[in-house]
């Protein structure tokens, strides 16, 4: 089996049969992602894409419908409605969320005591479940016994109805969400630690003080961390479902009625499938454009140091 | 996301390197001449006005677990007192077993279980074979079907949720667990990426020490490999423990009879039970968190890099 040819004596004695063999186990190894991703995920999809050019239920008859599914939606009040919920909620908490995470770890990034204790404090809420948050949050907004009222009452205030009053509940869901900035707080934390302490060191012998440190030094090395983690953020927002399905079932006066849940009432509540269908894909449609223009865009103010730096 | 494979190395590289988020003292407050004193001063200062600032914002994050559990233990009528009671005078532990009790919890808790034990090993073992054949076999279009794996991560459920619940009630699997775990058994493409990024953190010398001496390429995986790994098959297996302990919306659309509630599902059909009083639902909330958080302080370490890795995939 071994041939004349480059390569030492192993390269030889392994060449013919090895390659056969790696194909294989390749092979092998990738048919069950590969099945999945045709049968779970692609096929699904195109399908998920037909489907939205239709009428159709579970049961009865399909009929072709072109984009009339698209222009009502654009028609529906109810729709222009969640797209508006859905935006605001994103464009404000995650900047909020951002901001929060990135202040809890710059404070623990310097050298704090007993720094595995914050850690955990502040990361326990992000291992829970949305229901559990969810269920938690409507009492502790409750207006008559709630945590928060509660609180407003030792000084004499009367708060808000919170979730039940339309102007304050999805402010209500925005403040909820500042509670589970834990996870992004800790990679905030591992990109502070990454920065090289000798740009500090360097930047401390040419003068430069605590705060054009922290303006010319932290921010800019930290940017590629905020760009990555808000786009995954304001994805994640885009998609907000549990919390107004739970607390506010989308109101008060459709005041959280978010896009997925106006998507899972169409399907699952009015089997309205392709009209359903359509909302998925308008929803993907927006995610995708704002992806890519939020990279895009990423280069005015994302400072990757990672080609000269190493 | 085209120069994903070597940025993303790099990138760990940093986190190995610092990872350990420990708090090791500063080992240089040993001298005692005056300057040192003087330092000593003014680092006590410092962590002294940090901690002002960290502990009112930590009180203000304890706060409603705090809340949760002392809301459990009250009677009724300390429920409705305002301002609210933060310690009730006599903390009523029956509240947990009765709700218990109420709302056939036992159940629901081996239905999440079950669901969790079968998607745990679903997951690391489908996605192990995907991973190990990216980071350890050549053959054409590798790169290509990585990057695909990847976007999939990018692709809102929503947009295959529709045909998906159609084809599982065409199969008459609604109303059973199969729509949650059999899509598990075909990979999941965060697991993959990253069992793939620890798998290349591997010397392949290991690999062809082990084939020279006749071993399988699935020999290599299974004896060399997935040991040397553990530490990502457990987070791995995390991961995937807390994302089905806490799923909702796919238990919530495939399961309709209460004997296949997962907790998540009961813990919202007993709040709708308009006669639960809340000390009741808050009791069976703080059970419903008790198993992810016990989870978490066992295998903090893994956990958090766990974490930090997955920030860090795009």
């Amino acid at each position: 089996m071994a041939t004349t040819g480059s390569g030492g004596f192993l390269a030889q004695w392994r060449r013919p049969t090895q390659k056969r063999q790696d194909y294989l186990t390749a092979a092998l190894c990738l048919a069950p992602w590969t099945i999945g991703f045709l049968g779970l995920t692609l096929g699904p999809m195109l399908y998920s894409f037909a489907l939205s050019f239709f009428e159709a239920d579970l049961l009865t008859q399909r009929q072709f419908l072109g984009f009339a599914n698209y222009s009502n939606l654009f028609h529906d009040p109810l729709f222009l409605k969640s797209l508006k919920v859905t935006a605001t909620y994103a464009f404000v908490s995650v900047p909020l969320g951002v901001v929060v995470a990135l202040g809890v770890a710059m404070l623990l990034n310097q050298k704090t005591v007993g720094l595995s204790v914050w850690r955990t404090i502040y990361y326990m809420p992000s291992l829970i479940s949305g229901v559990a948050v969810s269920v938690l949050w409507l009492q502790i907004f409750n207006p008559r016994m709630g945590l928060i009222n509660g609180f407003l009452a030792n000084f004499g205030i009367k708060g808000p109805a919170w979730i039940f009053d339309s102007d304050w509940a999805l402010p209500s869901l925005i403040i909820m969400s500042i509670w589970a900035v834990g996870s992004t707080m800790l990679l905030y934390l591992a990109g502070l630690q990454g920065i090289p302490t000798e740009l500090y060191e360097a930047a401390e012998i040419d003068g430069a003080g605590s705060i054009r440190r922290f303006v010319n030094i932290t921010i800019p090395m930290l940017t590629p961390t905020i760009f990555f983690n808000s786009l995954i953020g304001l994805i994640a927002a885009f998609q907000l479902f549990t919390q107004a399905k739970i607390m506010t079932q989308g109101g008060p006066n459709n005041a959280t009625l978010t896009m997925v849940l106006f998507l899972y009432r169409k399907a699952f509540e009015q089997t309205r499938f392709g009209y359903a269908a359509a909302v998925a894909w308008i929803l993907f449609a927006i995610i995708v454009v704002f992806s890519v223009l939020y990279v895009r865009f990423s280069d005015r103010w994302v400072f990757y140091a990672s080609q000269d730096a190493k | 996301m085209n120069s994903t494979s070597s940025g993303v190395t790099t990138r760990q590289d940093e986190i190995e390197t610092n990872m350990p988020l420990s708090e090791t003292a500063d080992p240089r407050a040993d001298h005692t001449t005056l300057h040192d004193t003087r330092n000593l001063f003014k680092r006590v200062g410092r962590q002294a006005l940090l901690l002002a600032l960290v502990t009112p914002l930590a009180i203000l994050f304890l706060m409603p677990w705090a809340w949760m559990l002392s809301t459990a233990g009250k009677t009724t009528d300390l429920i409705w007192k305002m301002p609210p009671v933060w310690f009730p005078p006599n903390y009523q532990w029956q509240n947990y077993p009765e709700a218990w009790l109420m709302g056939d919890f036992g159940r629901y808790y081996l239905n999440t279980l079950f669901i969790c034990a079968v998607a745990i090993f679903a997951t690391v073992m489908s996605s192990t074979l995907a991973a190990y054949a990216f980071a350890r076999i050549n053959f054409r279009g590798r790169e290509v079907l990585f990057v695909i794996v990847l976007s999939t991560m990018m692709l809102p459920t929503q947009v295959t949720l529709i045909p998906l619940y159609m084809i599982f009630s065409k199969l008459a699997w609604v109303n059973t667990f199969r729509p949650l775990l059999v899509p598990l058994f075909f990979g999941d493409a965060f697991s993959i990426f990253l069992l793939r990024q620890f798998f290349m953190t591997v010397p392949k010398e290991y690999d062809d020490a082990a084939l020279i001496d006749g071993c399988t390429r699935f020999g290599v995986l299974f004896r060399i490999l997935m040991p040397m790994v553990r530490p990502a098959l457990v987070v791995v297996a995390i991961f995937t423990f807390t994302w089905a302990w806490n799923d909702y919306m796919g238990p919530l659309i495939y399961l309709n009879s209460p004997k296949l509630f997962t907790v998540t599902l009961g813990l919202t059909r007993f709040m709708g039970r308009t006669s639960v009083e809340i000390q009741y639902l808050m009791a069976m909330t703080a059970v419903s968190t008790l198993l992810p958080i016990t989870i978490f302080f066992l295998t903090q370490r893994f956990f958090i890099q766990g974490i930090v890795i997955s920030g860090i995939k795009g």
